[in-house]
């Protein structure tokens, strides 16, 4: 969206679900999928009495976080309430942290479309509650609320609003979404709920310093969806202002059906939260020897890797990236070329293009994701067939076609009883490769002839009719230098 | 046999003697109760079934040579205690329907002592109020003199442990809701230290002032108690991982060389003068005893009960926001939206002391007030707390009255709100400063009785208990019942 | 205090006031507002709030264990009305 008047600015708040086992103040499981209410215990349900206790490894969760975003870690954090009433919110209050939250300014670095890198600010980061779901469906009138998810630990993540497009809002959503997963803090399903994001958007003339009147889109589940609900919205707020209008400081919904926001009839007025301490619970003291134990069982973080993977592999700044997206698929990269260096015939480029190349597009087909696609094919077995490659036994083109079946058949797949069985090796013995060049040349005097009279495409023409002959076995290396020869 | 005389150290060696039964004891004392309901009121619910059930038990526990200092012993629970399959009403409409899932921690630990539970105390509504006034179930009246009230909030429990219906009887206190009626009606009450026994099951009032005690006939018999409900609890993360001393062996600690404080501001108050003499003849007592009076200030204690009346109602005022006619409780009929539900089920289930609360709770919170109200009542318990901690450097315990007046007429103080909170002008301050502090009846006025408080440092409850005990053992206001009750 | 202010927060506390209980409400909480103003004359200046009466205790951290079992029956015994184990509240358009 390229405006010359206009200015977008965007701050994504993200709520990520901490992978704990139980839950963030009581012991109920967290686990996705159960039945209505079977994992809401008493102080979920927010019963008269009872009171909440905190779970270390959701504390340990945000301040892996933190360091992750070269955060301050604060040594004395509280939790407060935010006091309101809803049906999905048991207690009629939230407990979340809100003047001291447990992690402070960080930030993280997304590279833009056009490769250049941006610092993105990170304001903060808190621990909350997450709340119940509301069911509106099937019950004649009546909203039915399930409160297995009420008390899931949530980490709320507040970014400065130093983004400036809805692309950008987008790759910082991504680059959050996969540090999430590489601290193994959150599955990052978005389907599950377990990542949402709400977007403050506004909009202001270039040039001036003063933000503009901020909408908050809320509960976006998806990166497609928080790009075009962002760009709605800006078109949105930028015809209201054009027109005279005034932009309203309201909450809005994304319909993905319209492809339009809209206001949400039930925050109509600005909510009061009335925050004050939590008084059942007292303020979260970490030790310097707390943190520096997180931080030594933090991971090699996705900058980090791809840059080690950039050097070590000699990969472009690109490859790096789609390569480390995510740390399951780092890792299969890694063994898959740490086996062609064990074979002796080091290959990390032929290994990542396979990975990014005809894995990738194999997964995407299925929507297997890398933590699943080594029960698929083991990188091993990935690297045994590059091995056939550059042993120079099949061509590059056969090996497709090889990958296919492998893919099909899964792990029990073996690449040498394949080529053997399918007589798919390589022709490479130079009189069997001139036989076929000597008989294509035979039967084509007239491309011959264009050929040799300057028509240069024409080697193509040769090297498909021995291709053809050889049923895509010829080496290809080989076939170019006889027929540069011979031609 | 007066057998609802007897201390709990006479019951257990009773029952252990066979000289009657755990049974016959609950059934002697649930006809004191039947008896009593009409004039006092005390309990919302009486469970004489599982009552008669547990004492059984309680018998073949004693029989076996297993019983404990409590085994067979019966007692009240407050209606603030959650008691599984017992209604559990906190003296509300909006718990009139509620039955509980679980136990208390309280009343668990009290459970596996081998108590047995005789019924359901009556109290004001949700702990809030100072005479049993404001119960959905009629208010309590006090067995001294059935045109006064009790006290409160914990006045069934209090008025129960007077008339002797139960030598025990739970009771919460957030500003004075154990000390008060005891006071009013001349038994032993102790609020322990914040954190000291666990909240978890204590339907929450104000958590950052709530603590559960007891009421009885003697420190002795709160000794024993304390011993069985005091100590660390994992569900309540404010409960303080403090070892808990045998109270009942630590009794007998001499009090010669004590250093008792009197705050020259409680003195200074509109303390009626008669109660005032009482106060002072009880000090003599101590004197005698070889501890010495020291006269000690607390600067910002006169803002005791303006700090306490912005923190408390704010923390209920969020509290009880669970009370939505959602989950449990009572709900309105018909709601025709959520918002109706919300208003109509919470209108109808307080009653007009908890809802002006949860209003000024919610006002003192609100946005542009926080600071003005709940801020600075935040920072004034500081200084309150600090100016305690300065005393308790000079003195070993603070002693004074624990209410300005003995107990009044029912419906004399209900017009004016500011009125009925000044009773808790002398017991305010150690729940703002989280500090241990008890009633014991240390005399008459007319036919009315008045209390002493004793107010320690954090986690001195062996010393106010034995405190307490040295003068029980040296005077007999404790032993004294009321006529109709004797 | 002001109707408006009255009505405004029994709104944020979901209490419904009938009109002639307004009157009452600006007189009791008037008067325990300026009770409670006093506190106004306080020297507070470098005094830092008290949110917990015992001084210096930090919060106790549990381990990441599940449990808790799936007692939703008797839980739900007590709601006021249930179907399909869901609470059910009069419908709610977002």
């Amino acid at each position: 969206m390229n405006n010359e008047t206009w200015e977008t600015v965007i701050g994504l708040e993200i709520h990520a679900q901490l992978a704990t086992k139980s839950k963030i103040f009581s012991g109920s499981a967290t686990a996705y999928g159960a039945p209505p209410n079977a994992q809401a215990n008493l102080v979920d349900l927010g019963y008269p009495g009872v009171l909440p206790v905190l779970n270390g490894a959701a504390v340990s969760m945000a301040v892996k976080f933190g360091l992750a975003i070269d955060a301050g870690i604060a040594p004395e954090s509280v939790f407060a309430r935010k006091n309101y009433f809803y049906p999905d919110l048991p207690k009629g209050y939230q407990i979340s942290q809100y003047e001291l939250p447990i992690v402070a300014r960080g930030h993280l670095d997304i590279v833009l479309e056009d490769g250049s890198r941006k610092r993105v600010g990170i304001t903060r980061a808190h621990l909350e509650e997450d709340a119940g779901k509301s069911l509106h469906e099937g019950l004649a009138g009546s909203t039915g609320i399930d409160l297995n998810r009420a008390g899931t630990p949530l980490i709320e993540i507040v970014s400065e609003p130093d983004l400036r497009s809805a692309r950008e809002a987008v790759a910082y959503m991504k680059k959050v979404h996969t540090l999430v997963r590489y601290l193994s803090i959150c599955d990052g399903n978005m389907q599950e709920g377990s990542f949402r994001c709400d977007a403050n958007v506004s909009v202001r003339r270039r040039g001036t310093q003063k933000l503009g009147t901020r909408a908050e889109i809320k509960n976006l589940n998806s990166f497609r969806f928080v790009e075009k609900a962002i760009n709605y919205e800006v078109q949105r707020q930028i015809d209201l202002l054009e027109s005279g209008g005034t932009v309203q400081q309201e909450t809005r919904l994304y319909d993905p059906d319209r492809g339009e926001t809209r206001s949400m009839r039930s925050k109509e007025e600005a909510n009061d939260y009335r925050y004050f301490p939590d008084p059942d619970l007292l303020p979260v003291a970490l030790s310097r020897e707390f943190i520096e134990e997180v931080r030594r069982s933090l991971p090699e973080l996705p900058d980090a890797k791809a840059a080690r993977f950039a050097a070590q592999y000699g990969l472009s700044p690109y490859d790096a990236g789609v390569l480390t997206a995510s740390r399951e698929l780092a890792d299969y990269y890694e063994e898959a070329a740490k086996h062609l260096q064990e074979a002796g015939r080091p290959n990390p480029k032929l290994a990542a293009n396979w990975v990014m190349g005809e894995l990738a597009a194999a997964m995407n087909a299925e929507g297997i994701d890398a933590a699943s696609v080594s029960s698929r094919i083991p990188s091993q077995q990935l690297a045994v067939l590059l091995l056939e490659i550059l042993d120079g036994t099949i061509s590059g083109s056969i090996a497709k076609e090889v990958f296919q079946a492998m893919w099909k058949e899964g792990a029990t797949f073996n690449v040498k009883d394949f080529i053997e069985k399918h007589g798919l090796k390589q022709v490479s013995d130079p009189a069997e490769l001139e036989q076929h060049i000597d008989a294509v040349m035979a039967r084509s005097p007239a491309q011959l002839a264009d050929y040799r009279a300057g028509k240069d495409k024409l080697f193509g023409y040769f090297v498909g009719q021995v291709m053809k002959a050889t049923g895509g076995k010829a080496n290809p290396a080989q076939l170019n230098e006889l027929l540069k020869k011979k031609l | 046999m007066s057998l609802h005389t007897l201390s709990l150290a006479e019951l257990a060696a009773g029952l252990a003697a066979r000289k009657f039964s755990s049974v016959e004891l609950t059934r002697a004392l649930l006809g004191r109760i039947a008896a009593s309901q009409p004039q006092l009121n005390a309990l919302v619910t009486v469970t004489a079934e599982s009552a008669l059930a547990e004492a059984a038990r309680a018998d073949a526990e004693i029989a076996a040579g297993r019983a404990g200092a409590l085994t067979g012993i019966p007692l009240i629970h407050k209606d603030i205690f959650c008691t599984r399959g017992v209604l559990t009403t906190c003296g509300s409409r909006m718990l009139s329907n509620f039955v509980a899932p679980y136990d208390a921690t309280v009343v668990a630990r009290l459970r596996a002592a081998g108590t047995v539970m005789l019924g359901k105390a009556n109290m004001d509504e949700f702990a809030m109020g100072s005479s049993n006034e404001t119960s959905f179930y009629g208010p309590v009246r006090n067995p001294w003199n059935p045109a006064l009230v009790p006290g409160g909030s914990s006045g069934g429990s209090a008025a129960a442990v007077a008339a002797r219906l139960a030598p025990i009887a739970t009771a919460t206190d957030t500003g004075g809701s154990i000390r008060q009626p005891a006071a009013l009606c001349g038994v032993t009450g102790l609020k322990p230290t914040y954190g000291r026994v666990s909240r978890y099951g204590m339907v929450a009032f104000a958590s950052s002032l709530d603590q559960g005690g007891m009421i009885t006939a003697s420190a002795a018999d709160a000794a024993v108690v304390l011993r069985a409900i005091a100590g660390f609890d994992p569900r309540d993360s404010t409960s303080v991982e403090q070892p808990v001393p045998d109270y009942v062996t630590e009794l007998t600690r001499p009090v010669a060389g004590m250093r008792i404080g009197l705050l020259r501001e409680f003195f200074e108050q509109g303390l009626d003068p008669e109660n005032e003499r009482r106060i002072r003849e009880a000090l003599a007592v101590f004197e005698r005893l070889g501890a010495r009076l020291i006269e000690v200030s607390l600067p910002s204690i006169a803002l005791s009960v303006p700090a306490y009346y912005v923190v408390a109602p704010a923390e209920c005022s969020s509290n009880l926001a669970r009370f939505d006619g959602v989950r449990f409780g009572h709900r309105c009929a018909a709601p025709r939206d959520l918002m109706d539900l919300y208003e109509r089920s919470r209108a109808e289930g307080f009653g007009a002391e908890v809802k002006r609360r949860i209003m000024t709770g919610t006002y003192v919170l609100s946005a542009g007030y926080y600071d003005a109200y709940y801020l600075k009542a935040q920072q004034v318990r500081r200084l309150i707390a600090n100016d305690f901690e300065r005393a308790f450097g000079e003195v070993d315990v603070i002693m004074g009255p624990t209410t300005p007046t003995p107990a009044f007429e029912l419906g004399s103080k209900t017009s004016d709100p500011i009125t009925m909170y000044l009773n808790d002008i002398y017991t305010i301050g150690a729940n703002l400063a989280g500090l241990p502090a008890l009633s014991v009846p240390c005399g008459f006025v007319g036919a009315l009785p008045v209390g002493l408080q004793i107010i320690g440092r954090h986690f001195s409850e062996s010393r106010l208990l034995s405190a307490a005990h040295a003068y029980q053992s040296a005077t007999d206001w404790h032993r004294r019942l009321p006529a109709a009750y004797e | 205090m002001k109707r408006e202010q009255i009505a405004s927060i029994a709104h944020l506390a979901r209490l419904s006031l009938t009109p002639d209980e307004i009157p009452a409400y600006q007189d009791s909480l008037g008067r325990i507002l300026s009770f409670v103003g006093e506190l106004e004359r306080a020297r507070t200046a470098e005094v830092s709030p008290m949110a917990h009466p015992l001084p210096g205790l930090t919060q106790r951290l549990r381990a990441d264990a599940v449990t808790e079992t799936d007692a939703h029956e008797l839980y739900q015994g007590n709601a006021p009305q249930v179907e399909a184990a869901l609470y059910l509240v009069p419908k709610v358009i977002e």
